[in-house]
């Protein structure tokens, strides 16, 4: 059995669920069993007394790991505040780190990341980091005690894909706790290709939610990660400059093979 | 009696706990995290805070996200 083991828990799917923009949370528990989570992110947001409407988490099955986060955060103070009341909520100690003032590409700071990463793993919090993929960030978010690191693909929500490959590889490469791709992934082809590039994991979330079939496309997601892992786990060959024949080029038909 | 309730000023009638308050807004309390004048308080302490002129409240809970 091929395990994650991750903040403190030991899962088999490496496909993590967001679950925002969904046209209704009620499609949720059929993207949920259609694609195999076991991790899924929410928010914290004000409850709108005037606009009363189902509670999301009603929608989540009670197995699944909920992975809160601190969006809406501009400052490391704000998003250990909102780690705090997450807690507080009773919904376990993982939390997803997410410091953003760009309001263009949603970049995250990955400064003001370390430094909230730094107070929650010390509070005890599974934390994990959404960054920008950065070598040394990445090794200060492990040194501060982060359970894994989640580098985006391209700006959330853009479905550009792997933008960052290059920089994810060498983090791949380098850090020693698991690398979840985070944000921009807009493809099952992409989520296989992560896995396949020894990903632990990959977080999904617009491409699922605003695709016409959103259910269809969760098990598609979960597919091409099972697949991704499976072929990274079966070692890919090495990539060639040059042909290499597939077939035996045994000279039958001539005597001098040209 | 005038509160800040999610950064709206609301009045209420009677003094308040804050589970009472909560079952006044038709919230369940399960489903809601409580910040009292800017600390986060128990559930096993709601039913001991009652509301006061001025206090200020954040009432949230989780909704869908990335």
């Amino acid at each position: 059995m091929d395990v994650l083991r991750i903040g403190g828990k030991e899962i088999t799917s490496r496909l993590f669920l967001g679950t925002g923009k969904f046209s209704s949370d009620s499609l949720l528990p059929g993207v949920i069993r259609a694609s195999g989570v076991q991790v899924v992110t929410v928010a914290l947001r004000r409850v709108d007394f005037d606009n009363p409407q189902e509670y999301m988490l009603n929608y989540i099955d009670r197995e699944c790991i909920l992975m809160p986060n601190t969006s809406g955060a501009r400052t490391a103070d704000e998003a250990v505040r909102i780690a705090r009341i997450a807690r507080a909520a009773g919904c376990g100690n993982w939390v997803k780190i997410e410091v953003i003032k760009d309001n263009k590409y949603l970049l995250p700071d990955n400064y003001e990341t370390l430094k909230a990463t730094e107070t929650l793993a010390k509070e005890g919090f599974a934390v994990f980091p959404y960054m920008s993929p950065d070598l040394m960030a990445a090794r200060q978010m492990r040194d501060a005690g982060a359970a894994a690191v989640m580098p985006l693909g391209s700006p959330i929500g853009s479905n550009r894909g792997l933008k960052t490959k290059e920089l994810i590889r060498i983090l791949i490469d380098e850090i020693d706790i698991p690398i979840i791709v985070d944000a921009g992934i807009g493809r099952p082809s992409e989520a296989a290709e992560a896995m396949e590039m020894g990903a632990a994991a990959v977080l999904v979330n617009t491409a699922i939610a605003v695709a016409e079939d959103p259910v269809a496309m969760a098990e598609a997601f979960g597919l091409a990660v099972r697949a991704g892992r499976k072929a990274f786990l079966a070692g890919p060959g090495a990539v060639k400059e040059y042909a290499e024949a597939s077939s035996p080029l045994t000279g039958f038909l001539r005597d001098t093979e040209q | 009696m005038k509160v800040k309730i999610n950064g709206k000023i609301a009045e209420l009638d009677a003094s308040l706990s804050l589970l009472e308050l909560l079952e006044v807004k038709g919230i369940k309390p399960g489903q809601a995290v409580i910040q009292y004048n800017g600390d986060i308080i128990d559930r096993d302490s709601w039913t001991d805070i009652v509301l006061k002129e001025n206090d200020e409240l954040e009432i949230l809970r989780f909704v869908g996200g990335g």
